[in-house]
């Protein structure tokens, strides 16, 4: 089994005393509420999906990420891992106590050990983050909204918040042992996040013939207006899967995160992310984890010769269509035909055809897909 | 931040043929030659097998179970 990145598997989860006793002080411990974003992030650190992080980056690693791409230690990191307040909430928290980290509906979601409190440079960040500081760019934006002050620590999560998707929710710690049930030496990651079509299917299934499985590993949680809504992508794949896949070598389970659409950086992050659920390959596409027109549509595939030490496989696709002549999807690389014969396979066109309630072609989305995807009333996110 | 850099010395001879190694490369320098060197050199013997308790595992197991993923 493929080491988790820096070489073991965080896991920060109160049980037991430990977690009574963190509940009968919580109402005595200064507090901070969390958006949804961040209650992801912290279940993320408690449960490995982020090791070797365990708990929210301090300065030393929160500048060698934005400088170098790497945490302090020298590990490849490039999404900074923060948790952002207002000033005058952080002069009421003192540095070396506990402070009780709630999530939305108001319940301890977990303890955070604040170890430093400091100021950052939200334009810095979002130019290294994202390579621009355009505040169309919905991470950018979010960035721009960040409260001053950023805390740092270690954390203990106390109890997973709800979620409707919890039947799809696995933690490194299983999909490992899941793997290794399935006698899986290989395995392929694939992120997504969009309803599958036939494109999607011939990435994953050319890489699925040099690996033992493919684990679907769609990210679930804030997305921009117009993505697939979550439940609706978790509908379409188990169907695609049920009629177009061997059930011994494909398995699919969320990642509760938000889509920060940093492209090259992000596509590290993801591939960290699959390499501590146990994935020894990872597929990158075309413009992997991009928006608009911010990144190079192969910058996220370039990125990857400046890790060298990253541990998993990267497997790069470049662009893929149907092509008419072939009858099949195929690529630049094997394809003969000229353009007039290719079928694109365009998010956009699919979309409005599904929106116009129209079936799309089976030679683009599979229609037992299409067909799951029209029984949604709003498939979007509004 | 701590200091970002330090120096380490090679011989000048082995210092020469990394430069033409690299020459008309994107490799812009002999410290990012070597230091990409040794990154990939030291990844190689990351850290311990993880070890999950028999006790761990098999409660894994029926969870995975209970959710279909495995008979």
């Amino acid at each position: 089994m493929i080491q988790p990145h820096g070489g073991r598997l965080v896991e920060r989860i109160l049980k037991g005393e430990q977690k009574k006793k963190i509940l009968d002080r919580a109402a005595a411990l200064p507090s901070v509420k969390l958006d949804a974003e961040s209650v992801s992030d912290v279940e993320n650190i408690a449960t490995g999906v982020f090791s070797p992080l365990e708990g929210f980056m301090g300065k030393e690693d929160f500048r060698h990420v934005l400088k170098q791409m790497r945490l302090a230690s020298d590990l490849p990191w490039t999404i900074p891992i923060v948790l952002d307040v207002g000033k005058e909430e952080a002069d009421q928290l003192k540095v070396g106590g506990l402070v009780l980290l709630r999530n939305e509906k108001d319940e301890p979601a977990a303890v955070l050990h604040l170890e430093e409190k400091y100021a950052y440079d939200k334009e810095e960040m979002a130019e290294k983050v994202f390579q621009t500081t355009d505040a169309a760019h919905p991470g950018v934006a979010k960035v721009k909204n960040m409260k001053d002050v950023l805390l740092a620590g270690k954390i203990d999560l106390i109890q997973e918040s709800p979620t409707p998707f919890t039947r799809y929710k696995l933690s490194p710690r299983e999909t490992r042992v899941l793997f290794k049930e399935k006698g899986w030496r290989t395995v392929v990651g694939f992120q997504t996040r969009n309803t599958p079509h036939i494109g999607h299917e011939y990435v994953q299934k050319t890489a699925l013939t040099f690996v033992d499985g493919v684990f679907i590993n769609p990210v679930i949680g804030r997305k921009k207006k117009g993505d697939f809504k979550d439940e609706v992508i978790l509908a379409s794949y188990e169907e695609l899967i049920k009629n177009y896949y061997l059930k011994e070598r494909a398995v699919m389970a969320i990642l509760q995160m938000e889509m920060r659409y940093a492209g090259p950086r992000e596509a590290i992050f993801h591939a960290v992310i699959r390499k501590n659920f146990g994935c020894t390959h990872i597929i990158i596409g075309r413009d992997h984890a991009g928006v608009g027109t911010y990144y190079h549509p192969y910058a996220a595939q370039d990125i990857f010769e400046e890790f060298p030490d990253l541990g998993i496989i990267p497997l790069f696709f470049r662009s893929f269509y149907y092509c008419k002549k072939c009858l099949s999807v195929v690529n630049e690389k094997i394809c003969p035909h000229p353009p007039s014969e290719q079928i694109q396979f365009s998010g956009t066109k699919i979309r409005d055809m599904l929106v116009k309630g129209e079936y799309p072609p089976s030679e683009l989305v599979r229609p037992e897909v299409a067909r799951i995807i029209m029984e949604f009333k709003n498939p979007f996110n509004d | 931040m701590g200091k970002e850099f330090t120096t380490v010395s090679i011989p000048t001879s082995l210092y020469k043929k990394i430069e033409e190694v690299i020459k008309g490369t994107e490799i812009s320098s002999v410290s990012s030659y070597v230091t990409k060197i040794l990154r990939e050199s030291l990844s190689k013997d990351q850290g311990k097998q993880e070890v999950f308790s028999k006790e761990d595992e098999e409660k894994v197991k029926e969870r995975l179970k209970a959710l279909g993923y495995i008979d």
